[in-house]
């Protein structure tokens, strides 16, 4: 079964780390995505860029529209994901458990089954 | 013998379909032969692979061996003796292995009794319950079935990598559990060989899952299944459990052709156009399931069958013998509990004692904490509730269902339903 876990993360939160929790968080994931690798679940994950530099798309009347920023003005945003195939939902949740940002107050990891997916895997 | 980067379908010349089967069929029996002798699981495999290869090649030029199985075990024996050579720290057993080799080749001609167990054994082997029940399909997929990881990969909709590390890792732990070549004893035997079932029903219904974009390959995985339980039914023919299942899922496929639409939509039992069930696999499933049933001991999968059969029975819907696919459910129930069966037999007692009988079977379902927020639940009670005459309720639970599938064909059946029963504005 496949997951997407989302990454819901606040700056407000982060800044407030010391640089030692934040080294923890950055060597946290980075034996997290060894260890899905190794167990053959991870299937990708993503880090996206800060909300201020996306931009919205529209067409009306035929042409498009582009506002600069982002769809929703939230304090916490999409940070990032997994994408992961695993067993079941509890152990989807498990992994999850297992991400740093688990661990802190004002983060978000959120578990969602995947429902329709297509086109090539390999990037 | 190196082949390296040509797939089976690389090269001038195409290898027939013909020879294509029989490569499947033979290149578990060669893995097993070479696993019993030598015992290392993975190297055996990129023996046997390679050999495998090395034939999709050179059979479209050179045509087909006059024994076929003895050529590739020939090629997979010298591949690993290759191999082993590389490994200073095996040197010692290099001249035992040579002798082997050689031995191998020279009674290649001869087919051994016993060729077929050996593929029975590796799918033992690859069930082994240290695995987890996603490894147990890829690796029997992988070993058993002769389908590249590319494949495996592509039917399950994973990338490559994702898929080759979790076989590695699969075979790994059979190594770390010590496992040896050998079919398990007594009561293990038979408990694994319902692991094995399980995973082949898996497989199965992996082809019909189709909540994600590859459907095509989706089928595929459906007509391995069948073909790999009919290898274990050749095997072991006196399993009523292993007939059931055959017949099982013959009855099923056999409506492979009409349970969705054109656009890709479901088409439920009662609706579909029953003169396009594939005759020929009614046929053979409706006879297992009647050897299934003559069975001494009675399993779940003996019983799916014969509910399945008695639907394949019915020349239209409105024919069904529903009190006898109630009378199945009954059975289910006492034999393998679990309240999704009960939820089917609602669906039963509502055709044979009306709708409220059926909904009243349903309110007993409500506490119990396996179905809690099950969309089935929701999806068997608006149909229900519709064919009470209720539209505003069954339109509420038709929605609700909607939300909690994983399927999108399903989704968009539940949503139709839905609008169907819209209470005007």
């Amino acid at each position: 079964m496949k997951f997407l876990v989302g990454l819901h993360i606040n700056p407000v939160v982060l800044e407030a780390l010391t640089d030692e929790e934040k080294a923890a968080i950055g060597a946290g994931h980075g034996a997290f995505i060894e260890a899905l690798k190794e167990s053959g679940e991870l299937i990708t994950t993503l880090a996206l860029v800060d909300p201020s530099q996306a931009c919205v798309v529209s067409v009306r009347e035929g042409g498009p529209v582009v506002t600069d920023g982002p769809f929703l003005e939230a304090k916490e945003f999409l940070g990032g994901f997994y994408l992961v195939d695993c067993e079941d939902k509890e152990r989807a949740v498990a992994l999850a458990a297992r991400i740093p940002d688990a661990g802190i107050a004002g983060l978000g990891v959120e578990v969602r089954q995947v429902m329709f997916s297509d086109g090539p895997l390999e990037a | 013998m190196r082949v390296k980067g040509a797939g089976p379908l690389a090269g001038p010349v195409r290898l027939s379909a013909s020879a294509e089967g029989l490569l499947r069929e033979l290149a578990p029996q060669v893995l097993g032969g070479l696993v019993r002798r030598y015992g290392q699981f993975e190297g055996c495999q990129d023996a046997v692979q390679e050999a495998v290869l090395a034939a999709a090649v050179r059979w479209p030029a050179e045509g087909v061996p006059g024994n076929p199985r003895g050529w590739l075990a020939t090629v997979a024996a010298r591949r690993l003796v290759d191999e082993m050579r590389s490994d200073r720290a095996r040197r010692v057993r290099e001249s035992a292995v040579a002798a082997e080799a050689a031995a191998e080749a020279a009674g290649a001609d001869v087919r051994v009794p016993g060729d077929c167990d050996d593929t029975l054994v590796l799918l033992f082997l690859c069930c082994h319950p240290v695995l987890s029940a996603a490894s147990r399909t890829a690796l029997t997929l992988r070993a058993v079935g002769g389908l590249t990881t590319a494949e495996i990969a592509r039917a399950f909709l994973v990338p490559e990598g994702t898929m080759a590390a979790r076989i590695s890792r699969a075979k790994q732990r059979i190594r770390a559990a010590g496992s040896t070549f050998a079919l398990p004893e007594g009561a293990d035997r038979e408990e694994r060989l319902r692991v094995v079932l399980q995973v082949l029903y898996l497989v199965f219904n992996e082809g019909y899952t189709a909540s994600s974009g590859g459907a095509l390959h989706r089928a595929d995985l459906a007509g391995e299944a069948i073909r790999l339980t009919r290898m274990v039914h050749a095997q072991l023919p006196e399993d009523g459990e292993v007939c059931g299942l055959l017949a099982l899922m013959l009855l099923t496929h056999a409506r492979r052709g009409v349970r969705t639409c054109a656009a890709g939509e479901l088409v439920p039992l009662a609706e579909q156009d029953r003169s396009r069930w594939d005759r020929g696999m009614v046929a053979e499933g409706m006879a297992l399931a009647k050897a299934a049933l003559a069975a001494p001991a009675l399993g779940p999968y003996q019983v799916q069958a014969a509910i399945a059969a008695t639907h394949a029975d019915a020349a239209t819907a409105a024919e069904t013998d529903w009190v006898q696919v109630h009378g199945l459910y009954l059975v289910l129930e006492r034999i393998a509990p679990n309240p999704v069966v009960t939820l089917n037999r609602a669906v039963a007692l509502a055709e044979v004692e009306g709708p409220a009988a059926g909904l009243a079977l349903l309110a007993g379902l409500d506490g119990d904490g396996r179905l809690a927020g099950h969309h089935r639940l929701a999806a068997v009670r608006a149909h229900l509730l519709e064919r009470s005459g209720e539209p505003g309720a069954a339109y509420g639970w038709y929605r609700e269902a909607a939300r909690g599938t994983a399927s999108v064909a399903e989704q968009r059946y539940l949503l139709g339903r839905a609008s169907r029963v819209r209470p005007g504005p």
